[in-house]
């Protein structure tokens, strides 16, 4: 059989969405795919567009992963544009005079913003909030403006009034309707949140019927002349106020359209031509089109199950949505506004908290209807659940959305009062039954759940309740849920740590002997030596510490291959002077040591014998150097770019600030290493997001990221928090480490830890910024206690007598390990393998046999 | 069997090890704990051919006392030179005891 001729248009979320699923479901080679995409990039997030504003990276955005589409053979045409189609010859005409033959089009064209029918609506300070066009439209006139007015007050309203907010101007809404998302929200839902973000310096006008935009004003550029004689100056007008389907391509081919506008969609998704679907936002079913990704993303899943015979029907959607607009959490379940007959409602209403909710019940009480949830969303997992899947209420159902203190306890919804078929997570579609699947199939952790079936991997809202599913399933299946250390201790690295702490526990003995058995092994005695590290600053080779560390920390060395060490000093930011360089270099000569910058992109010798390190190091240190702790799990380096101070285009000094970092968290032991960067602009020079932590400089300060990882497992760090000042971030980097240290498992990288962290980076954004736990004094005293009591290992090691005899490589001889062999390398040399080693062998010849 | 004395008991930080030169073989030796208690095994990694063994971590499995590779960690016990991960690269133990404070290896494996 020959390849079916698919075409695809538009590859915006949902288009890009269809391809996915296709090419998951399908044969591969089955089609033969060629997707129009009219925008310069490939699809791109566009729920979380104003992102842009704080990243300022389109690749941020983008949903492709590198390569997909050429992996899978596709033919995508970006920036080209279907201008027309004959239905009968079936072959799609472009703007670029191509002619492309289809058996199967899918029309994913999306919508477009509506723009009110306003005078001057068309001006050169009128934008629309879409496209990362738009948004550098926007970018681009705030550099010359001071005030925006985002014309409605629904959902993309606001956002888009974040965006404005977030570019330093004095932001206005204006809303024809008399509440803020008038969709969504009740009116005392909306009043609450017109408070809140009114507080936060976002002026509302609502009740407002804009009548002209007119190009001049006493302040600004700009008058907007209102139908009840009132006028608002502004710079910038960006139109917010809904979008219509684009259905233009449809109607020239004479396809049915619906009355409200949209391609007219059967239940599979087929327009009136059955050769031709029509998905997502420019689609219409039942006369009603879904202006949320969600149901575009189910309605790609079914027209890719009726394209492939599979069953799968379209059965409307939930326009249930959760946000946070304007850094105000805000929740809208079903029948918001409590319009069924004979329903009832309860409230709970908080000024001084500004948090208002609303839950809506049939009229006897048993099913929940609609809730209204602003300034606090955390019962919304729970309440959508009760909602779809019509699980009967309790009986006092206002016990739902009643804080603790209220005396009554909250019915939790357990995972097992869910269906098999109750959507988890709604982004990804995943119902709990495919997640006890993965359970079964051996996914037994939270980030294995995540990368098996993409749950919580969308907007996240899930987590809690993904993770409630897989605690579930594995007590059912008898998997037992543990986190134990290790055969020794039945008790998790944060739970052992805590116990040090409280119970000021300062050996290896003595916690064994209280808290666990038996000797000792290789998890626990590096892992307790860490801990007693960052908890009491115990000196790492202290005599009874010295046999819980691995060889690196005992001889503060990173030992390589052939049982040599590797000499790394500290260049705090990356900083070194030309006196100091030309005492390594002399070091290195003197030694013979091997020299590189390491992948930490410091300058690293190799090849050092144990009993020369003490001599080396001692020079070292003569000439200023101190212990890099290249060896140790505990801060590498800060990795800075030149910065202000000599770049062109730095606006903070990075290097400055680098330096103080790196000098400040030197020497604190961490549960796994930990890698810095510093970047002093947005061209983010030091990769500084690809880091632990990583700073990036802002005309206001400084962004934080945590969590990113360059290793194994690449992972791109999260924004934590933006424009901070030094102290601040100061503050929040002791909090971030401290909460590290004290949670992790051991020799697990900060990306992981936040992986599996249950709420991700907006639990650990309310701990670090909100002092969630109330323990932030707490880790900034830890911080500061270890940050006074910082000493170069090295220093004190050679200033030692009794550290310095463990050195040497036999307990009764002088002699030198004679299997430390090197060979000419490329102007050095390297360790000689085995075969090159033969020869100078003696001694305890071994009989295995082993590879060349 | 030939004992040779290779060093004091106290030259040996409890819970870790040395190595020694005993016969012109490179021999680790293990002080577990306090205890007069020592035990000897071959010094060289079988994995990376490297003598290194003495400085890996001592550590506890199936009730017997192995060391732990320094390297990557493969376990070898303290008693019979047994790979834990795979016998074909078990090592030679030595017989080791403790006379009046000092320390002594037989030259011959066990």
């Amino acid at each position: 059989m020959s390849k079916q001729k698919l075409v695809v248009i538009g590859n915006g979320m949902v288009g890009h969405r269809y391809i996915e699923d296709l090419v998951e479901k399908a044969e591969a080679g089955a089609f033969d795919i060629t997707v129009f995409c009219e925008e310069p990039r490939l699809a791109y997030d566009r729920v979380h567009l104003s992102s842009y504003f704080s990243h300022h990276t389109a690749d941020e955005l983008s949903l492709v992963k590198e390569g997909f589409y050429d992996k899978h053979g596709i033919n995508v045409l970006v920036g080209e544009r279907a201008i027309n189609i004959n239905r009968d010859s079936r072959i799609v005409y472009s703007s670029s005079g191509r002619e492309v033959q289809y058996d199967k089009l899918i029309l994913a064209t999306g919508s477009y913003p509506f723009v009110p029918p306003i005078k001057g609506n068309d001006g050169k300070d009128c934008f629309v909030y879409r496209t990362i066009e738009d948004l550098k439209a926007i970018e681009a006139n705030a550099k010359h403006s001071k005030t925006g007015v985002v014309v409605g007050g629904g959902l993309l309203g606001l956002e888009a009034a974040g965006a404005l907010k977030a570019l330093g101007l004095e932001t206005h809404v204006v809303e024809f309707a008399p509440k803020l998302m008038a969709e969504q929200l009740d009116q005392a839902g909306g009043d609450q949140l017109r408070k809140k973000i009114e507080r936060m310096g976002v002026q509302v006008h609502t009740s407002k019927n804009t009548l002209e935009i007119a190009t001049k004003g006493e302040q600004a550029r700009n008058t907007m002349v209102f139908a009840d004689d009132t006028q608002l100056e502004t710079d910038l007008v960006v139109f917010s106020a809904g979008i219509r389907p684009r259905d233009n391509l449809a109607k020239q081919m004479a396809l049915d359209i619906a009355p409200r506008g949209g391609v007219a969609i059967n239940d599979y998704c087929q327009t009136s031509d059955e050769h031709i679907y029509a998905i997502g936002e420019c689609a219409s079913w039942h006369n009603t089109f879904f202006g949320l990704v969600a149901p575009g993303y189910k309605m790609a899943t079914v027209a890719v199950d009726h394209l492939l015979g599979l069953d799968s029907k379209f059965e409307g959607a939930d326009m249930s949505a959760k946000l946070k607009l304007l850094g105000v959490k805000v929740g809208s379940i079903g029948d918001a506004n409590g319009r069924t007959p004979g329903c009832k409602s309860f409230m709970y209403h908080n000024d001084e908290q500004d948090v208002y909710k609303r839950i809506i019940v049939s009229e006897d009480g048993k099913k929940l209807l609609g809730a209204v949830l602003v300034g606090d969303t955390s019962d919304y997992g729970d309440l959508l659940q009760l909602k779809l899947n019509e699980i009967d209420l309790p009986e006092h159902p206002d016990t739902l959305i009643l804080p603790a203190h209220a005396g009554a306890e909250k019915p939790s919804l357990g995972a097992d009062a869910l269906p098999e078929t109750a959507v988890i997570c709604s982004c990804f579609d995943v119902t709990k039954g495919k997640i006890a699947q993965a359970v079964a199939a051996g996914h037994h952790t939270l980030a294995d759940i995540k990368a098996e079936t993409n749950a919580g991997t969308g907007c996240g809202g899930c987590l809690p309740l993904v993770t409630s599913v897989l605690n579930a399933e594995l007590a059912k299946s008898g998997i037992e849920v543990k986190n134990d250390l290790c055969e020794h201790f039945a008790y998790s690295r944060q739970e052992l740590f805590h116990l040090i702490r409280i119970e000021e526990i300062k050996t290896f003995d003595a916690l064994l002997e209280k808290y666990g058995k038996g000797y000792g092994c290789e998890v626990c005695k590096p892992a307790v030596g860490s801990m007693l590290a960052s908890a009491w600053g115990e000196h790492i080779l202290k005599p009874e510490l010295v046999k819980l560390h691995d060889t690196n920390d005992n001889f503060l060395g990173n030992i390589q291959k052939d049982g040599t060490y590797s000499v790394i000093p500290r260049m705090a930011g990356g900083e070194v002077t030309p006196q100091a360089l030309k005492v390594l270099a002399e070091v290195a000569a003197e030694y013979n040591l091997y020299t590189k910058i390491t992948g930490a992109q410091r300058i690293g010798l190799f090849g050092a014998q144990k009993d020369d390190l003490p001599a080396i190091w001692g020079k070292l240190i003569d000439a200023g150097y101190e212990t890099g702790q290249a060896y140790a799990k505990a801060l590498r380096m800060a990795k800075t770019c030149v910065g202000s101070t000599w770049c062109r285009y730095g606006v903070q000094d990075s290097v400055g600030l680098g330096v103080r970092i790196e000098n400040r968290y030197k020497g604190i032991r961490t549960p796994h290493k930990m890698k810095f960067g510093v970047s002093g602009c947005t061209r983010e020079c030091a990769e500084a997001q690809g880091k632990d932590l990583g700073i990036i400089a802002t005309d206001a300060g400084w962004n934080m990221y945590v969590c990113g990882n360059g290793g194994m497992k690449p992972r791109h760090a999260d924004l934590l928090a933006s424009d901070l000042d030094e102290a601040t971030l100061m503050q929040y980097i002791d909090r971030f480490m401290m909460f590290y240290i004290r949670t992790a498992a051991p020799l697990q990288r900060t990306s992981v830890w936040l992986e599996n962290m249950e709420g991700g980076i907006d639990y650990l954004r309310e701990v670090i910024m909100n002092d969630k736990l109330g323990i932030n004094q707490q880790l900034e005293t830890d911080v500061a206690k270890l940050v006074d009591e910082f000493q170069c290992e090295w220093t004190e090691a050679i200033n030692d007598e009794q550290q310095l005899k463990r050195f040497s490589h036999f307990i009764n001889s002088d002699l030198r390990d004679d299997n430390v062999v090197f060979v000419p390398a490329r102007e050095q040399h390297r360790p000689a393998n085995n075969k090159e080693k033969a020869a100078h062998q003696k001694g305890d010849i071994l009989h295995v046999e082993l590879e060349a | 069997m030939a004992f040779e004395s290779v060093c004091q008991l106290d030259d040996i930080t409890p819970g870790t090890g040395v190595c020694a030169l005993v016969a012109g073989q490179q021999v680790a030796l293990f002080r577990p704990s306090s205890e007069a208690e020592v035990f000897a095994i071959s010094n060289m990694d079988p994995f990376a051919q490297s003598n290194v063994l003495s400085r890996g971590l001592i550590v506890e499995h199936q009730d017997e006392l192995w060391v732990a590779s320094p390297l990557k960690k493969q376990r070898f016990n303290l008693t019979s030179g047994i790979c834990m991960e795979d016998e074909r690269f078990n090592i030679k133990a030595f017989k080791a005891r403790v006379v009046d404070g000092r320390v002594e290896v037989a030259s011959k494996n066990k």
